[in-house]
């Protein structure tokens, strides 16, 4: 069970999603996952080992080290990566609820078409309306408070994003005050502020998503609105011709009856 | 034989199991396996290494290493994963051995579409029920004992960031520090959460079946009258 497992489950969402839910999948798995497994855990590799500091006394490194990296960068990018990446998974579980209801009502009907039925209902997809929607949009809305949330611990337990390059450590057992010095800051600092970045354009995307799907349902509701004015169908042009022509056509020959009548 | 290969052959059993169960096994192996092989595995990775002694005494670090942790953490939920996941394999062996005799009966007879048997999914009725039910039971019973193991092991869920040692060879009582204790600790605490969480499906679905059992009984009487 790896990031490979986790793309395969999230590539089956991949087929409801939106073009911007797609994009955002692919920025995931490309510029945060993969940027993580390939060059982020080389660099957080040797974060204790080369961690050093200016004492012999036992222990002062180990203390110190813990005190200033109380959980490192990698893993709360991996429970980031995770957690942002499960909502999407309600949305499969509805999906997948969906065909079950589906299929349970073809086997009800009729049993001679039913294997290529059930193939058919396998690769259908599921416009996002209605039960499915409401899925969808939470599942946007868990993403960006997810994003959100692991944004401001980082924030919250480094002091910004920049790794310094000395910490002055002053916890038992180390005498006094030593220094201790982190092993490569400022690759550790351009590695932090792109995850950033790509979370902060993640975020984007959802929010831009999020206000996508809210103005299709306000746009569909106004169309429906607007509608029962006209035909409640949607009529081709030859058809609402024809329609125009004979409601002439009635509209001459009630005149000619009524002219008929009235002389 | 590796984790992938257990979501396989657990994978087979989700198609017979019910909603709360599906949701069971999603939560094991994305909030469990997943984040132990990518995370916790790295976290543990050189707890021995950096597990520092202030003494110059050999063998000393071995000792207390050993003293304080009997068994890691790491392999702790690893055995905790597999038994909890063992149950489920009741339930693939009782159907495996229901299309078998259906096979059986029906190839010594007329022709049947073999592939539609395999395909079929079998409902949570009967023995199955009772298989399906000891199955979740013994998952339940297996993180109950671990969680319990835990605390006993390492008295509490938390891990120090100090030891004092006094196992010989060590000279009177040595102070030694354990690597990454509250990164350790966080993760301790967030796969117990998770554990809790899969013991409350597993409650959850027990509760459902009996219903579902309970329910069905006076439908039945009714039918019958």
């Amino acid at each position: 069970m790896d990031w490979g497992t986790l793309q395969t489950i999230l590539g089956g969402v991949n087929k409801h999603s939106t073009s911007i839910g797609k994009i955002w999948l692919t920025i995931m798995f490309i510029f945060r996952v993969m940027i993580l497994v390939v060059a982020a855990e080389e660099v957080w590799g040797d974060e204790q080992n080369d961690f050093v500091c200016n004492t012999l006394q036992p222990g002062c490194k180990n203390v110190c080290y813990d005190h200033f990296f109380p959980i490192s960068h990698i893993r709360l990018w991996a429970l980031q990566l995770i957690f942002v990446s499960t909502p999407a998974l309600l949305v499969a579980m509805h999906v997948a609820y969906r065909r079950h209801e589906n299929k349970k009502q073809l086997r009800k009907g009729g049993q001679t078409c039913e294997y290529k039925d059930i193939e058919e209902i396998k690769l259908q997809r599921f416009p996002i309306q209605g039960p499915l929607w409401w899925t969808y949009t939470s599942s946007i809305f868990f993403r960006m408070i997810f994003e959100s949330l692991f944004m401001y611990a980082f924030y919250f337990m480094y002091d910004g994003f920049q790794m310094p390059r000395l910490v002055k450590c002053n916890v038992w057992p180390c005498p006094n005050t030593v220094d201790c010095f982190v092993s490569r800051p400022t690759e550790k600092t351009v590695f932090t502020i792109f995850m950033i970045a790509v979370s902060a354009i993640c975020i984007l995307l959802n929010v831009a998503e999020f206000c996508y799907l809210l103005m299709k349902v306000f746009l569909k509701k106004s169309r429906r609105a607007a509608s029962p004015r006209h035909h409640p169908n949607h009529e081709t042009k030859e058809e609402s011709k024809q329609n125009e022509m004979n409601e002439l056509m009635s509209g001459s020959c009630q005149n000619t009856v009524l002219g008929l009548q009235n002389s | 034989m590796d984790w992938g290969t257990l979501q396989k052959v657990l994978g087979g059993v989700n198609k017979h199991s019910t909603s709360i169960g599906k949701i069971w096994l999603t939560v094991l192996f994305i909030f469990r396996v997943m984040i132990l092989v990518v995370a916790a595995e790295k976290v543990w990775g050189d707890e021995q290494n950096d597990f520092v002694c202030n003494t110059l005494q050999p063998g000393c670090k071995n000792v207390c290493y050993d003293h304080f942790f009997p068994i890691s953490h790491i392999r702790l939920w690893a055995l905790q994963l597999i038994f909890v996941s063992t149950p489920a394999l009741l339930v693939a062996m009782h159907i495996a051995h229901r299309r078998h005799e259906k096979k059986r009966q029906l190839t010594s007879g007329h022709k049947v579409d073999i592939e539609e048997l395999n395909k079929q999914k079998v409902h949570i009725q009967g023995p199955l029920w009772w298989t399906y039910t000891c199955s979740i039971f013994f998952r339940m019973v297996f993180e109950a004992v671990f969680m319990y193991v835990f605390y006993v092991m390492y008295d509490g869920y938390q891990m120090p960031r100090l030891l004092k040692c006094s196992a010989w060879p060590c000279p009177n009582t040595v102070d030694c520090f354990v690597s990454r204790p509250t990164e350790k600790t966080m993760f301790t605490i967030f796969m117990l959460s998770v554990s809790g969480i899969c013991m409350l499906l597993n409650m959850a679905e027990l509760c459902y079946l009996v219903i579902k059992l309970c329910m069905k009984a006076p439908r039945k009487l009714a039918t019958l009258k």
